[in-house]
């Protein structure tokens, strides 16, 4: 009683709670309504079939595994660096409403989609390959550039004699400042990339990903795992040989090995603008013709009924469970990287616990907890969720499992760097009770802004799983795709961006409502 | 009442040892012991090493001692209510204590809303601590230390953020729920009036070691000086 007397007291949990609740309900009522059968006959002996795989890997061919690796690599480089031009270019115009929202929209589509609508006009070719990844990346690193621009510190442009902002102003006073973040932000996005560049292989590119949906088809495992290591040490070496100084010698290598190039032919380019895009009732035919419309009107009256809103709604649903199976999963990972709960036994003895900056210096408890959570990073969600489909049968459970393995060890990873900068008293308790009393109610406000940050990057990527066979809006996609009817195809695809546009804009507005700060250094 | 030579019952002791903080070495040879009943105030400007011998004094005896540090460590989001039943954890299970936080469970507040209403926080028992002021921030830190009913209080300025007649009342309160006090304090005539040892510290060392009955608040004074 006295508690519900209590409730008009402050409470800047209860905020939090409430819409933690609304995600959770909402997401139980999406479970309810979803397919998550297992359907393969016997997943288990699929399971180990692929563990006997992947325990003997075996290399078919070296030069086709060089000749992938080299590839996957090429597209990933070029791709972030011409994104990370055009996204410079286009940080500048970041004030103006018009480029936010073009900059929205590009990124709001996915590199396949991307990937596929190129290649109905310049086939499999280099210069698919390299569009398909920096324009999504140009988007979003014009995003992050032009952030970053806004929120570097006014003080030192605000001294400068000349006070009408010109370019030498943000060369001398802005960028300086904003170059480390920049930076950092940037080669996250190229370790992103190569995943991206991975997966493309999955659509026909000559990428890892080709040769591992081609060997996991088969059932071949062991040539599976071999390109699978593959891409795992190209990512986890990244540090070891991408320094700085030596960036332009490999993009002189990668352009001279992989020119972006492709025989486009004029006419079907045209053809493809024209017509094959345009919606089959509007043809050839007068705009403003009564009967046009209405042709028009029952072709998107039967489109809706038969593809658009079954594949909204699957995606919608499919993007809230994933989101917070995402978030738990993300919160259970967490004490892997935590310097709070990983560390060596002697200093957890009671009443003496070391500066925290001692801590992390050699903790080998810690490492190999947050190598697990950098391991479960790196493997690709398109790649997990395709093993998955092998295993478990076509329903859109390993959809789920594989968005919140790769997400929630992304959440998980940085959730345990942030618990560094969390200071407790001497006489902390440790285990479970210091999860639950001290750590969780400390980070929760920084979770649910890493989560939101991240719910628009799960709703892109349910889209495009479609592809797999799950039924969200890439499956009607890669069907229109398949049967040439690229009109419907463009169509699904813009509302499958209008989708992600509203999701991000509605996951803003609760971070602003929830007054959670995000610095969005690796999400 | 005279303690000049070590008592035999020595809660804490320390012969000749440098204590240090941060890996820093910030008091020198310190030779210190106290007993059982004692009521100790340590009197010393800023960085003379008052927060380094009571982290010591608390290292000796950490299971025995009633933690009250200058940095309390509430958890924000939190209520006043969780906050203090914190000192409590580990008298209870952990079933109990995730129960108890999800859902105030009755025998927690049967324990926790007595101490509250002692320290005039019964209104705020179910705010959110980030809401609270920082008077009422230290009363919780007050009250987390006292929930855990324990023989020795150690507390670094714990009555810093109220005023002086509250703090008064408080340090009162402390005193007589707790056998052994050491406190650090800035204000000479609460050490005065409420201990019965003052041990004064500067530039490292411990200056002054005496009971209050034979000082006034002009031979401390010059403590706050040189530092």
């Amino acid at each position: 009683m006295a508690l519900s007397a209590n409730r008009s007291i402050a409470s800047s949990a209860s905020a939090l709670r409430n819409i933690s609740l609304w995600f959770a309900v909402s997401a139980l009522l999406c479970l309810v309504l979803v397919d998550i059968q297992i359907s393969s006959a016997d997943p288990w002996a699929e399971l180990a079939r692929m563990t006997a795989g992947a325990l003997s890997p075996s290399v078919w061919s070296w030069p086709t595994l060089l000749s992938g690796l080299a590839n996957t690599f090429a597209f990933a480089l070029q791709g972030v660096t011409l994104a990370a031009i055009a996204g410079f270019v286009l940080a500048f115009g970041y004030r103006f409403a018009l480029i936010r929202a073009f900059c929205a929209f590009v990124r709001s589509i996915h590199e396949l989609f991307w990937a596929l609508l190129f290649m109905q006009v310049a086939g499999l070719s280099s210069l698919t390959g390299l569009l398909a990844i920096a324009i999504p990346y140009a988007g979003t690193l014009a995003k992050i550039y032009g952030e970053l621009f806004e929120e570097v510190d006014p003080a030192p442009a605000n001294n400068l004699p000349h006070r009408e902002p010109g370019l030498s102003h943000f060369f001398y006073a802005v960028l300086p400042l904003a170059w480390r973040s920049m930076a950092t932000y940037t080669s996250y996005r190229f370790e992103c990339a190569i995943r991206s560049s991975a997966i493309l292989g999955f659509v026909g590119l000559p990428t890892l990903g080709f040769h591992l949906e081609t060997a996991l088809s088969d059932g071949h495992y062991s040539e599976a795992a071999a390109f699978f290591y593959a891409l795992l040490l190209l990512i986890g070496t990244l540090r070891l040989w991408l320094h700085k100084r030596l960036l332009p010698v490999y993009l002189v290598a990668v352009f001279y090995y992989l020119p972006p190039q492709a025989t486009i032919s004029w006419q079907l380019l045209v053809r493809f603008v024209s017509e094959d895009i345009v919606p089959a009732p509007l043809r050839g035919e007068a705009l403003w013709n009564g009967e046009t419309i209405s042709h028009f009107a029952q072709w998107f009256n039967l489109l809706w009924q038969q593809q658009i809103w079954p594949g909204l709604f699957n995606t919608v649903l499919l993007g809230q469970i994933s989101l917070v199976f995402t978030g738990l999963l993300a919160l259970a990972l967490l004490p892997l990287n935590s310097p709070l709960f990983m560390r060596p036994r002697r200093l957890i003895s009671r009443g003496r616990f070391m500066s925290h900056g001692r801590l992390m210096d050699r903790n080998w408890k810690r490492g190999i907890g947050d190598s697990i959570l950098i391991l479960l990073r790196t493997l690709p969600e398109y790649l997990l969720a395709f093993i998955g489909l092998l295993i478990f049968g076509p329903s859109m459970l390993p959809a789920i499992l594989a968005l919140g393995i790769h997400n929630g060890a992304i959440i998980g990873h940085l959730l345990g760097r942030y618990t560094e900068e969390l200071s407790l008293r001497a006489d902390a308790n440790s285990g479970v009770t210091l999860y639950f009393y001290e750590v969780l109610p400390r980070i929760y406000r920084q979770f649910l802004a890493f989560l939101f940050y991240r719910w628009e990057v799960i709703l892109r990527e349910t889209a495009i799983l479609g592809i797999l066979g799950i039924a969200t809006l890439g499956f009607y996609i890669d069907s229109a795709f398949e049967t040439f009817r690229f009109d419907i195809a463009l169509l699904l695809i813009l509302v499958s961006a209008a989708l992600n546009i509203s999701v991000d804009q509605f996951a803003r507005y609760l971070r602003q409502r929830l007054q959670l700060k995000t610095v969005p250094e690796s999400l | 009442m005279n303690d000049s030579p070590t008592p035999p019952p020595a809660l804490f002791q320390f012969r000749q040892q440098s204590l240090q903080y941060e890996g820093r070495s910030v008091l020198d040879n310190v030779s210190l012991s106290i007993a059982a009943g004692e009521r100790v105030a340590l009197i010393g400007g800023s960085g003379a090493g008052k927060s380094t011998l009571l982290k010591a004094l608390r290292e000796q005896r950490p299971d025995t001692v009633a933690w009250c540090p200058q940095q309390p460590g509430l958890v924000p989001i939190l209520s006043t209510f969780h906050n203090i039943y914190m000192g409590a954890l580990e008298q209870h299970s952990l079933p109990y204590n995730l129960l108890n936080l999800i859902k105030p469970l009755a025998g927690a507040r049967s324990i926790v809303e007595p101490i509250a209403q002692q320290l005039g926080l019964e209104q705020q028992l179910f705010s959110s601590i980030d809401k609270l002021s920082g008077g009422q921030q230290q009363r919780t830190s007050i009250g987390r230390a006292l929930i855990q009913q324990r023989a020795i209080f150690l507390g670094d300025e714990p009555v810093a953020n109220v005023d002086e007649y509250q703090g008064e009342a408080l340090l009162k309160l402390i005193c007589q729920r707790h056998q052994t006090v050491v406190l650090a304090l800035h204000d000479i005539i609460q050490a005065l009036s409420v201990c019965t040892r003052i041990i004064g510290l500067q530039d490292g060392a411990i200056v002054l070691d005496a009971p209050s009955e034979q000082l006034q608040a002009s031979d401390l004074a010059g403590l706050y000086g040189a530092s």
